[in-house]
C-alpha cells in the first residue's frame, strides 16, 4: 500500500507514491537521489541524517517521509546559494572541519540554523548544538572552529 | 537497516478526527515519533495505523491560566525548555528539559510523547509528578482528567485508552514554591543513571507545607517518593531534613543493576541527587 506525498526540497516540489513506513532519510535518498544526507546510526544518536523540515533540523532517520507531506525540506544540497557556497560549508574547508566527511552535511544544516539563530554563537552555544551528533574523526575541534569562522564572516 | 513494518498512515485533521481514528484497534497517535518510531523498528510496537497529530496546533501550547499552569501535548521539549512563563513558576521543568534527549531531537520530541511513551527513564514524568500535574485527556464523551502520579500504569504503560488522546498537562501554581530536578547521565544526551526532582511549597517563609519529589530509572512507583515526601511535610527546610528525606528516598525505591551501572551505586545517586534538589528548590522558593 503506497500514498500519494508532496513534499518541497531545497525549493523544488516532488510527488511521489511512498510505502507509509518509508523514513523520510530513505526518501531524500532513494527517491529523489540527494545522497548528501547521510544514514548512519538509525537510531536517531549520531545526527548524520539531519535535515531541515519547515525550518528546523531533525533527524531523518527517525521520521516518517509521510511526516513530511505538505512541508518543507532543506538538505545540505540547499545550502548553496547561487553558485556561492554557504558561509558554513566554506568555513568547514577553511578549517579542516571534515576528515571522512560522513557527519558533516548534518554538522553543517545544525550549524547553519545555529546562526540563523544566533549569528554570533560563541564556542559553548556552538558544542551544545551540536551536542547530538557525534564526528569519530576530528574530536570536534576544527568542527567548532569552522562554525566560528562562519559566524565571522557571514 | 532498520525499517519499521508496515503500517497506515493517517493525519488528524482535528482533535474530534483524531479521536475517531484513535477508536481502531491498534493504532497509535505520532507526534515527534522519536520514541515510537524506533520502537517500530525494532518491533517493540508494531500498530497497523498510525495518527500524525503533528497539525493539531491547538495542542502545542504553554500558557499560565488563573492558579493553574496549562502545557499543551503538542509542546515541543524545545518549547518548554524555552519557555518563560513555566521557567517562572516551575524551574524544574527547564532543569529537566536541558537535559532531555539533545537539541535537535528537543524540537520535534513532545511533551505528551514523552509521557505517553512511560519509558521508566524519561525525565519529565518524574518532574511532572513532583509538580503533582495533572493529565488531560480527551474521549468521545469529552474529557477526564488523571493525576500524574496514577497516569502510568507500569513501564510503557498509561491509563490512555482507545480512542483517546492526552490533549495537555496542568500543573497547579502556588506561591512560596522552589523546584529543581538533578540528573546524571553517561554522557550527554543519554538516559539517566539516576534522576531527581524536588517541588517545596513553603510556608510562613521555612515551614514545608507540601513536598513533592520524583524519581527517574530507579523503579520509583509513579516515580516518586512518597515516603520522603511524607517525611518533608509540616517539618522546617533545613539541611538535616534534606538529608534524612534523601535517605529515605533512596531506600524506598527499587533501581535495577543494568549496564548503566549497580544497584548501590544508584540508591547513591538517588540519596545525592533528591538532596541536591531539595536544597536547590528550597533556595528558589526563597527568593
Amino acid at each position: 500500500m503506497t500514498i500519494r506525498i508532496s513534499v518541497k526540497v531545497n525549493g523544488t516540489e516532488y510527488a511521489r507514491d511512498v510505502e507509509p513506513r518509508l523514513l523520510l532519510i530513505h526518501f531524500i535518498r532513494d527517491e529523489l537521489g540527494l545522497t548528501g544526507s547521510h544514514w548512519g546510526c538509525d537510531t536517531s544518536n549520531c545526527g548524520s541524517c539531519v535535515v531541515w523540515l519547515d525550518g528546523k533540523p531533525v533527524k531523518s532517520c527517525t521520521l516518517l517521509a509521510a511526516m513530511a507531506d505538505g512541508r518543507a525540506v532543506r538538505t545540505v544540497e540547499g545550502l548553496e546559494r547561487d553558485g556561492r557556497l554557504d558561509p558554513v560549508q566554506q568555513g568547514f574547508i577553511e578549517c579542516h572541519g571534515l576528515q571522512c566527511g560522513f557527519c558533516t552535511p548534518g554538522m553543517m544544516m545544525t550549524a547553519r540554523w545555529l546562526l540563523d539563530q544566533h549569528p554570533d554563537a560563541d564556542e559553548a552555544r556552538i558544542r551544545e548544538a551540536i551536542s547530538g551528533q557525534i564526528c569519530r574523526c576530528t574530536g570536534y575541534e576544527n568542527i567548532v572552529r569552522a562554525i566560528r569562522w562562519a559566524a565571522e564572516h557571514p | 537497516m532498520q525499517v519499521p513494518s508496515q503500517v497506515e498512515y493517517e493525519r488528524a485533521t482535528s482533535v474530534e478526527h483524531a479521536l475517531s481514528l484513535l477508536g481502531r484497534p491498534e493504532t497509535r497517535a505520532l507526534a515527534g515519533g522519536h520514541s515510537l518510531i524506533p520502537m517500530m523498528k525494532l518491533r517493540l510496537a508494531q500498530p497497523e495505523l498510525l495518527v500524525d497529530i503533528n497539525g493539531l496546533a491547538e495542542l502545542a501550547f504553554i500558557a499560565k491560566d488563573g492558579d493553574q499552569l496549562r502545557i499543551g501535548a503538542l509542546a515541543r521539549h524545545a518549547d518548554l525548555l524555552e519557555s518563560t512563563i513555566a521557567a517562572e513558576h516551575f524551574p524544574i521543568f527547564r532543569d529537566a528539559e536541558r537535559v532531555v534527549a539533545d537539541p535537535i531531537v528537543r524540537l520535534w520530541g513532545t511533551v505528551g510523547g514523552s509521557l505517553c511513551q512511560a519509558d521508566p527513564s524519561e525525565d519529565l514524568s518524574a518532574a511532572f509528578a513532583a509538580a503533582r500535574a495533572t493529565a488531560v485527556i480527551k474521549t468521545s464523551d469529552g474529557e477526564r482528567t488523571v493525576p500524574v502520579r496514577e497516569f502510568h500504569l507500569g513501564p510503557y504503560e498509561t491509563v490512555i485508552g482507545r480512542g483517546e488522546l492526552l490533549a495537555e498537562i496542568r500543573v497547579p501554581v502556588r506561591t512560596g514554591t522552589g523546584s529543581a530536578y538533578e540528573k546524571v547521565s553517561r554522557r550527554v544526551g543519554d538516559w539517566s543513571v539516576a534522576a531527581a526532582g524536588a517541588v517545596l511549597e513553603l510556608r510562613n517563609s521555612n515551614t514545608i507545607q507540601e513536598a513533592g519529589i520524583g524519581l527517574t530509572a530507579v523503579g520509583a512507583e509513579h516515580f516518586v517518593a512518597a515516603e520522603a515526601e511524607d517525611y518533608l511535610r509540616g517539618r522546617e527546610a533545613s539541611p538535616g531534613n534534606f538529608k534524612q528525606a534523601a535517605e529515605i528516598a533512596a531506600a524506598h525505591c527499587h533501581p535495577a543493576a543494568d549496564q548503566r551501572g549497580p544497584e548501590d551505586f544508584k540508591r547513591h545517586l538517588v540519596a545525592e541527587l533528591t538532596l541536591r534538589a531539595l536544597a536547590r528548590a528550597a533556595e528558589r522558593a526563597f527568593q
